[in-house]
């Protein structure tokens, strides 16, 4: 039953040496360093690192590396609507690698466009939402009393209710276009930012690095920028994420759905909702392929996001 | 198994942590006997790895942590070797183990009753209402008052001391032969202690069940216990009958906790201390793990002392034991090469 | 108890409240009251006609008032296409709507929570892991392209089930369910499972996050050292202590459902409230998104109340508390 163990485990460390620390990276390390070498262990993680940041890449250059303008009028033809994927076009001048949909546009190009607005919106209000969000929350916590209670009240009530009701909501009222969504995906999120920055900064306005700074009668803005939101920082990081995730698969249910972004700036879900009526007729690839790329998209999202919880999150020990 | 045969019997025990940071040799040599009916007082310092002794006994040391070396034998059966279901078998039943806090070692979801039936029917097949007579009868002995409405009650509802005399009740439901109480009323008051270390001890005398109790409190050993094992960075350093140990310690970590001790000090005098820190488990000093702390310590100390007897009935490993006209009775404090008292 | 349950009945009335507030808001002060609530091809005759019977000349807390009065009433308004009263309409398509969203919560459980368990027993065995991954991609996964590639393969690909609609229903205390048909449940399985994936795995993950943090606890410890069996204490310790936040959460959740089933009636042409609602927005139908979002809130307020009831039947900590309270 005892089993004869590995010399190198059982053996006593010489006295007088510190055991070697996990890692043994020699040179500084900073927390950073410590912190990218962490994340970059889990292998599944940075691989959707890698995924995600090709994605962004094909976001800002899609104009460039398209293989056609998929919205020039001028250049698509009917002609070559519905074919399948491989096939050339009309003319035999271009190949469509992923197939054409109904009105005969590339559905590569148009997922290079389509992957731009999807991020592009879900970036934009994550981040505009991280800011109204923060703002709030930090306020709240250092206030604290009666203004805390009010405001948490308020944000509770928002985020007992889902989001898609909110969204669908918002968006019947403020009409169509892109300015419009993305005000509405940041109502939509901003509580859950609130939330998440309130809580850490309660933490840590008790701490005793506040004291000292509010004995040095440091203006309250002060405080609250360069003392407390760093320390914050971690678990917004994840919310970020999370949070990111979730609005790009709003705006693609919303746009799905018809009430999301106009047909002139079509997203993924747009795409998606283009290829519903030839499912039937069994040409899958409409439909099929712009998923695809938001799955990919969201899923990248959520792996690095949750690696980063693991990270970041001092209570798990793995 | 005889009359003869010990309740327990631990030998060379010796149960190692192995973690990301190195291994931790929690206990590294840990022996001692528990005849039947017999009190034993296992005393150490936080670290010293008694309780993790207590755990190696009953058979649950979670991974990273193994037993990796040693005997223990419960009335003569060899529990290494034993399989999972035996072990599951014995426990609660033959071994019964108390834990330290019962805020949390009691389910506080589920009622007290739930929990001390379902100790009795996972070892015997009687009817509910028997094993609930017995639960009642349990609570009354160990001194809970109307335990028939006890019964229905959750752990929240009783106050720190009932709670743990619920935790003896339910250790003592199968009449085991032994039990080990690890640290019981080290959260407790001292008014409430002194009433559960009375009980106990009547308990164990009347029904005859051995008692392991770990502390790192002297005192409760010295009034309740038949015999005592010290225990220094996981291994034992001495063992002895209790009143010979605190009357006479002879190894120098032993002199130095009872010299600390302040009834055993003249009045008006420093208190002695023993300088230094206990070593992390990851790095001990190779050879005697007090060395570093020992006014005693000599050349021979780089070896690891060996496991003698100087004295009848008395177990130590040291080289430099307190034996002897020429050293100081207990109590005095030690003097050290420069003629100053203390460190 | 009835303390308790007066003081969250207060709570949940001052919430529908203010939510009538934000709708009557958003509808007559941000849009405009006339394009909102009057038939857009009506002339200018009728059109001034409907302004003062709507009493929409009147100040704005009149209206307001007048709106509450109405709504307590049950009057919310009539639909421009159907003619009948909203409420009417919503009422109808309700049973639907609760059927596929129960259908999910129902999956979502059932498969979830024990998958999570074993995740929690087990972390680092290899079907753990793959129930892990599984789990973020469930709520990775668009709920409509999943959908929509569901019809695909089990409806065009392989034929094996019917792509859109409700199956044949049979009434149950008044109320036409479609379970107990092979028919009906045919066409209910697609879409419940579609519905049940994101909260399928909110669950698995909960129930794994309950189990790792209560594995490690002391009496869990203690129940070992009892000599108990590990069925038992999994059964028995484990369980009552993860399923106490597990149902809450997934109780909560179930309003959630009931307003996410909007988008799988989409895909699947399931006759419930949400298919109502998308195409009353397309259509300028006002008075029917307003009574979709009234009713909903009132859903959704009744359903907290319940789950926080039934959180305080569960957890006795809580219960005696208030008790003495």
């Amino acid at each position: 039953m005892t089993a004869s163990l590995d010399e190198r485990l059982v053996g006593t460390p010489e006295p007088g040496r510190e055991p070697a620390a996990g890692g043994g990276t020699e040179g500084v390390q900073t927390p950073f360093r410590r912190f990218a070498s962490d994340f970059l262990e889990d292998r599944i993680a940075t691989g959707a690192l890698v995924v995600l940041l090709a994605l962004v890449f094909i976001a800002l250059t899609a104009p460039w590396i398209s293989p056609t303008d998929p919205y020039d009028l001028a250049k698509v033809d009917v002609m070559d609507g519905k074919l399948a994927p491989g096939e050339t076009s009309f003319d035999g001048s271009v190949t469509f690698w992923l197939g054409t949909d109904g009105a005969g546009r590339d559905l590569l190009s148009a997922m290079f466009y389509g992957l731009r607005t999807s991020i592009g919106v879900g970036i934009m209000s994550g981040l505009i939402a991280l800011i109204v969000g923060t703002a709030v929350g930090l306020t709240s916590a250092y206030y604290g009393g009666r203004v805390d209670t009010l405001i948490m009240r308020f944000v509770d009530l928002q985020l007992s209710f889902p989001a898609i009701l909110v969204a669908l909501m918002l968006v019947t009222i403020l009409g169509k276009g892109v300015d419009k969504i993305i005000i509405a995906l940041v109502i939509v999120q901003w509580a859950y930012y609130a939330r998440t920055v309130r809580a850490s900064a309660l933490v840590e306005r008790r701490r005793e690095y506040v004291e000292a700074a509010t004995c040095l009668a440091l203006p309250p803005r002060r405080i609250l920028f360069r003392h407390l939101l760093p320390n914050c920082l971690p678990p917004l990081i994840v919310v970020g994420t999370v949070e990111t995730a979730r609005a790009i698969a709003l705006e693609a249910t919303l746009s799905f759905l018809g009430v999301g972004l106009p047909v002139t700036e079509p997203s993924l879900g747009l795409l998606i909702a283009n290829g519903f009526e030839y499912m039937l007729s069994g040409k899958y690839w409409i439909s099929f392929f712009p998923g695809i790329a938001l799955l990919i998209t969201i899923v990248s999202i959520n792996l690095v996001g949750d690696r980063l919880r693991d990270v970041l999150n001092p209570r798990l020990e793995r | 198994m005889g009359e003869d045969t010990p309740t327990l019997q631990v030998k060379d025990l010796q149960t190692h942590f192995f973690t990301k940071d190195g291994v931790a040799k929690a206990v590294d040599g840990v022996s001692f006997t528990v005849d039947r009916g017999q009190i034993m007082g296992l005393v150490g310092e936080s670290g010293s790895g008694k309780s993790v002794t207590g755990f190696s006994i009953i058979g649950l040391v979670d991974p990273p942590g193994r037993v990796v070396g040693g005997e223990i034998r419960f009335n003569g059966e060899d529990l290494r070797q034993a399989e999972a279901e035996r072990l599951r078998d014995l426990r609660g039943n033959r071994i019964a183990m108390i834990f330290q806090d019962p805020m949390m070692t009691l389910n506080p979801v589920l009622r007290i009753d739930t929990q001390m039936i379902e100790t009795i029917l996972a070892h015997e097949r009687v009817d509910q209402a028997t094993a609930r007579a017995r639960a009642r009868d349990a609570l009354g002995q160990v001194g809970i008052p109307s335990p028939e409405e006890r019964l229905k009650a959750y752990p929240h509802q009783f106050s720190g001391g009932m709670r743990q005399r619920v935790a003896i009740a339910i250790a003592l439901l199968n009449r085991p032969d032994l039990i080990i109480a690890d640290e019981p009323t080290t959260a407790l008051d001292v008014t409430i202690q002194a009433q559960i270390l009375h009980e106990v001890q009547k308990l164990c005398r009347q029904t005859g069940t051995a008692l392991i109790w770990i502390t790192h409190d002297l005192a409760v050993v010295a009034g309740l216990a038949d015999h005592i094992c010290v225990m220094y960075a996981g291994r034992m350093v001495e063992t002895g009958r209790v009143d010979d140990v605190i009357d006479r310690p002879l190894h120098p970590y032993t002199h130095g906790l009872i010299g600390s001790v302040p009834s055993q000090n003249r009045r008006g005098r420093r208190l002695t201390q023993i300088p230094g820190m206990t070593p992390s488990l990851l790095s001990l000093p190779v050879g005697c793990a007090f060395r570093s702390r020992c006014e005693r310590a000599g050349h021979a100390c780089h070896k690891e002392p060996p496991i003698t007897e100087p004295l009848a009935g008395r177990g130590i490993r040291c080289f430099h034991p307190h034996l002897g006209s020429t050293d100081e009775a207990a109590g005095e404090a030690p003097r050290d090469a420069s003629g100053e008292i203390g460190p | 108890m009835s303390v308790f349950i007066i003081r969250r009945l207060m709570q949940s009335g001052i919430v529908v409240l203010v939510m009538s507030v934000l709708v009557f808001f958003g509808v007559n002060v941000i849009g405009d009251p006339v394009d909102m609530l009057i038939n857009p091809e009506a002339d200018q005759e009728d059109i001034e006609a409907t302004i003062r019977a709507l009493g929409l000349d009147r100040p704005i807390h009149e209206q307001y008032w007048y709106f509450l009065v109405n709504a307590l009433k049950g009057d919310l308004g009539k639909s421009f296409i159907f003619g009948e009263p909203a409420l009417k309409l919503i009422l109808q398509r309700m049973p639907a709507t609760l059927e596929l969203a129960f259908a999910a919560l129902i999956m979502s459980v059932v498969v979830g929570i024990p998958l999570g368990v074993y995740a929690g027993l087990k972390p680092d065995s290899w079907a753990s892991k793959s129930i892990m991954a599984g789990s973020i991609l469930g709520f990775s996964l668009p709920t409509f392209w999943v959908g929509l590639m569901m019809i695909m393969l089990f409806a065009v690909m392989l034929g094996w089930l019917p792509s859109t609609g409700r199956g044949d229903t049979v009434p149950l205390l008044g109320v036409p369910v479609s379970f107990f048909t092979w028919d009906g449940l045919s066409h209910l399985l697609m879409p419940a499972l579609n519905l049940a994936l994101l909260k399928m795995s909110l669950a698995i993950r909960l129930t794994r996050a309950g189990v790792r943090e209560a594995i490690h606890q002391d009496y869990i410890k203690f129940a070992r050292a009892k000599g108990l069996r590990t069925a038992r204490i999994i059964r028995v310790h484990l369980m009552k202590n993860i399923l106490i936040p597990v149902t809450t959460v997934m109780g909560l959740e179930f309003g959630n459902l009931i307003a996410f089933s909007l988008v799988t009636e989409t895909v699947f042409a399931w006759p419930g409230m949400g298919k109502l609602i998308i195409d009353s927005i397309n259509n300028l139908d006002r008075p029917v998104v307003v009574a979709y979002l009234m009713i909903t809130v009132l859903l959704f307020v009744l359903i907290n109340l319940v789950v926080d009831i039934l959180y305080s039947v569960l957890d006795p900590r809580v219960r005696l508390q208030d008790i003495k309270a």
